[in-house]
C-alpha cells in the first residue's frame, strides 16, 4: 500500500522550504556517508544542486546519490511535532562548487498529508513479512504480544457494552416503576444480553475479515474499523470464530432458561434479537452489507432488549414499555451510523453497502440531524402524554452534546481522525440520555 | 570508554533528529531521520517492525553513517554539525520486551510522551513490536560552526581517547 507523501510532479516545490539538504553517498571504503550542505532548486533544469561539502571523501561523477530534506518540531516536555522528510535519489554532476542531481525517484512522509496512524495501518503488512521472515531464521513462530486481558477486552470491544447496559437497565427500571423487581432476574438479562452483543462484535470482525472490508480499511479509530485482532496477527480467524460461537452458547443458555421459566413469549423476542444479531452480518443475509445496519442495531438494542428485560421481570408486554424504548433505539442507531462514515471508502470497495456508503454527505448529516430531532421530541411526548414519567425530561439536556455531534459530523466528515471527538460524543449523547431516561423512571419509583 | 570527542556526544545526547543512512540490497544509499539514543559508548536507534526494511538493509550490510545536521532538532550551543560512520547490528531477539529493556530510559528522556503511550501499547500493538540498531562508531567528522564547506575535523578510534 502507498505510504509516499511525496508528489513526483512537485518535487522541487515539495523541498523548497527545507533548511538544508542530507547528501549520501557511498564512500571508497564501502561505507555510506551523509552529510549536511546547502541547496537550491533550479526549475527550469528540473535539477536540485547542492553546495559541495567539505569532507574528505567525494561522490564519483553519475553515481546514484540519495539527498534527504528533513524536517520536525521540538515540542518540550513532549517529543516533537512536524514530521516530515523527502528523500530522492539521482546521478550526480559536478558543475564547479556544485553538486547537480535531477531525481529520478523519491520518497517521504509529511505528517500533515498522511496521518501518523493511516501511516502504521499502511505499514502492516510489512511488519507482518518482517515476523514471518524472523520466523523463518528463528524455526519459530515469531508473532505480536499482547496480555491475555487484552486482547479478549479488545476483539470482543467490551466499551461497546454501553449499547447493552441502557436498554436493560432502562428495561428493569420501567419494570420496577410498573410494580415488579427483580434484581437477580435483570442480572441473567444483562449477562445474556452482554453475551451476544460481545459474540456479535466478534462475529461481526470475522465477516468484515472475510469480506476483506476490515482488511482494506486504513483509518480504523478507535470506534470504528473492526478491533484489528486477525489484521495485526493477534488472534486467528479460527479462534475468533470459536470465541463468537461460545459468547452465543452462553447467550442463548440464559435466553433458553429464562423462557422456560418466565414465558414463550421471551423465545419470539430472544430469537428475533439473536437473529438479527447474526443475519446483520453473517452470509447470507448480511443486512449491514445491503444498508440495513442501522434498522437491526435500532431493533436490538432497543425494543427488543427492553421489552425482553421487562417481560422478563414482569411476565407482561406493555406500550409504555415499547414506546420508551425508541428514543433508546434511535440513539444506538445513530452510534453505528457515525461511526460509519470513516469506515466508507474500504465498505464500499468490499461491497458493504451501508447508508453511508450510498448516501452523500449533506443527506446523511440530515438523516442525523432528523434522527436527533425524532429522538427528543419522543422523549418530550412520552412526558407530555404520561407514557414516560415527567423526570425523564432531564433527558434532554444532552441536546448540546447532540448538537455538538452535528458540528462535528459536518466539519470532519472527510477526516477520520478529527471525526474522533465527534463519534465519542455521540456514544457519550446515547449513554448519558438512556442513563438520564433511567434515571427518570427511578425518581417516580423513589417519589411515587 | 567513550569513542567520540565531547562535542559530537553532546549533539548525540541533545538531538531529537539524526538521518541514519543504510545501504540497500543494490548498495544504493537509503537515509532514514530517526532518533539517535547515546550510552557514552555506542549510538542505539530503533524502530518497530511496521518501518522494517532499514533493519533487512542492515542485516545485509551492516555498514551505516549517522548525521546530526539540524539546529532546531539538535540544540546544541554553539550549533555544530556531525557525521558517524559506524557498523552496525539489529538486536532482534526479543521484539515484545527486548528494546524497553535496552533503550526505553534513553528514548523517554527525549521523548516524553513515550512513558505515556507505551503504556497504552494495546492500542498501536504492531507499533511497539520493535528492534534496536546498535551502532558501534568507526570514524567521525565534526564540523564545530556548522558549515560544512569548511574541512571537518576527522576522528577515528585509535585517535580518540
Amino acid at each position: 500500500m502507498a505510504r509516499s507523501t511525496v508528489r513526483e510532479e512537485a518535487i522541487l516545490e515539495d523541498v523548497q522550504d527545507f533548511t538544508h539538504a542530507i547528501l549520501a553517498f557511498v564512500d571508497e571504503d564501502g561505507y555510506p556517508l551523509n552529510v549536511a550542505t546547502e541547496f537550491e532548486t533550479d526549475a527550469a533544469s528540473d535539477a536540485i544542486r547542492l553546495k559541495t561539502p567539505a569532507i574528505g571523501p567525494q561522490p564519483a561523477e553519475g553515481s546514484e546519490v540519495n539527498v534527504t530534506f528533513s524536517h520536525i518540531r521540538p515540542y518540550p516536555g513532549v517529543g516533537y511535532d512536524q514530521r516530515r522528510y523527502v528523500s530522492l535519489w539521482g546521478a550526480i554532476q559536478r558543475d564547479g562548487d556544485w553538486f547537480v542531481i535531477r531525481p529520478t525517484r523519491s520518497h517521504g512522509w509529511d505528517e500533515d498529508r498522511l496521518h501518523f496512524f493511516e501511516l502504521c495501518e499502511r505499514s502492516v503488512p510489512t511488519g507482518h513479512e518482517y515476523m514471518r521472515k524472523l520466523s523463518e531464521r528463528r524455526g519459530e513462530e515469531v508473532k505480536p504480544q499482547l496480555g491475555l486481558g487484552w486482547l479478549i477486552f479488545l476483539a470482543t470491544r467490551v466499551p461497546f457494552l454501553t449499547a447493552t447496559i441502557v436498554p436493560i437497565l432502562l428495561g428493569g427500571m420501567i419494570a420496577r416503576a410498573h410494580g415488579e423487581s427483580n434484581w437477580w432476574l435483570w442480572l441473567l438479562c444483562l449477562v445474556g444480553g452482554a453475551a451476544i452483543h460481545l459474540g456479535l462484535n466478534v462475529l461481526n470482525d470475522v465477516s468484515d475479515t472475510t469480506s476483506g472490508a476490515d482488511t482494506a480499511n486504513v483509518n480504523p479509530t478507535m470506534f470504528s474499523g473492526g478491533s484489528r485482532m486477525i489484521q495485526y496477527g493477534l488472534v486467528s480467524l479460527n479462534a475468533m470464530r470459536a470465541t463468537s460461537f461460545a459468547l452465543y452458547a452462553v447467550g442463548i443458555g440464559i435466553g433458553l432458561l429464562l423462557v422456560a421459566t418466565r414465558g414463550i413469549e421471551l423465545l419470539w423476542i430472544g430469537l428475533a434479537g439473536v437473529f438479527l444479531s447474526i443475519a446483520y452480518t453473517a452470509p447470507p443475509l448480511r443486512l449491514v452489507y445491503r444498508g440495513l445496519g442501522e434498522i437491526c442495531v435500532a431493533l436490538g438494542f432497543g425494543p427488543i432488549m427492553v421489552l425482553g428485560t421487562y417481560f422478563v421481570i414482569t411476565q407482561e408486554l406493555t406500550f409504555e414499555a415499547f414506546y420508551a424504548s425508541l428514543p433508546v433505539a434511535l440513539l444506538i442507531m445513530l452510534v453505528l451510523y457515525v461511526n460509519q462514515v470513516p469506515d466508507r471508502p474500504s465498505d464500499a470497495k468490499a461491497g458493504k453497502n451501508t447508508i453511508v456508503v450510498r448516501l452523500s454527505k449533506e443527506k446523511i448529516v440530515a438523516g442525523y440531524d432528523l434522527s436527533m430531532i425524532a429522538t427528543y421530541l419522543l422523549i418530550v411526548v412520552g412526558a407530555v402524554t404520561g407514557l414516560m414519567p415527567v423526570w425523564t425530561l432531564a433527558a434532554l439536556v444532552t441536546i448540546p452534546l447532540a448538537i455538538k455531534v452535528h458540528r462535528g459530523l459536518s466539519s470532519h466528515y472527510e477526516h477520520p481522525y478529527e471525526l474522533m471527538a465527534a463519534m465519542g460524543t455521540n456514544i457519550m449523547v446515547h449513554l448519558a440520555t438512556g442513563l438520564l431516561l433511567s434515571a427518570g423512571y427511578l425518581i417516580e419509583i423513589l417519589i411515587s | 570508554m567513550s569513542a567520540l570527542p565531547v562535542e559530537i556526544e553532546e549533539l548525540l545526547d541533545s538531538a531529537l533528529a539524526a538521518e541514519l543512512t543504510v545501504l540497500d540490497a543494490k548498495g544504493r544509499p537509503v537515509t532514514y531521520p530517526l532518533i539517535p539514543l547515546y550510552d557514552g559508548e555506542k549510538i542505539y536507534m530503533h524502530s518497530s517492525v511496521l518501518f522494517s526494511k532499514k533493519l533487512e538493509h542492515i542485516k545485509r550490510n551492516p555498514r551505516v553513517s549517522v548525521t546530526i545536521t539540524d539546529p532546531v532538532a539538535a540544540p546544541v550551543e554553539p550549533f555544530r554539525r556531525a557525521t558517524i560512520q559506524g557498523d552496525a547490528r539489529v538486536i532482534d531477539d526479543d521484539l515484545h520486551h527486548g528494546w524497553e529493556q535496552k533503550i526505553l530510559p534513553l528514548w523517554i528522556e527525549k521523548e516524553p510522551i513515550i512513558k505515556k503511550l507505551v503504556k497504552q501499547r494495546f492500542a498501536m500493538p504492531l507499533f511497539w513490536e520493535r528492534a534496536v540498531i546498535e551502532i558501534i562508531p568507526r570514524r567521525a567528522f565534526l564540523w564545530r560552526e556548522g558549515r560544512t564547506d569548511i574541512a571537518p575535523e576527522v576522528f577515528e578510534p585509535e585517535k580518540v581517547a
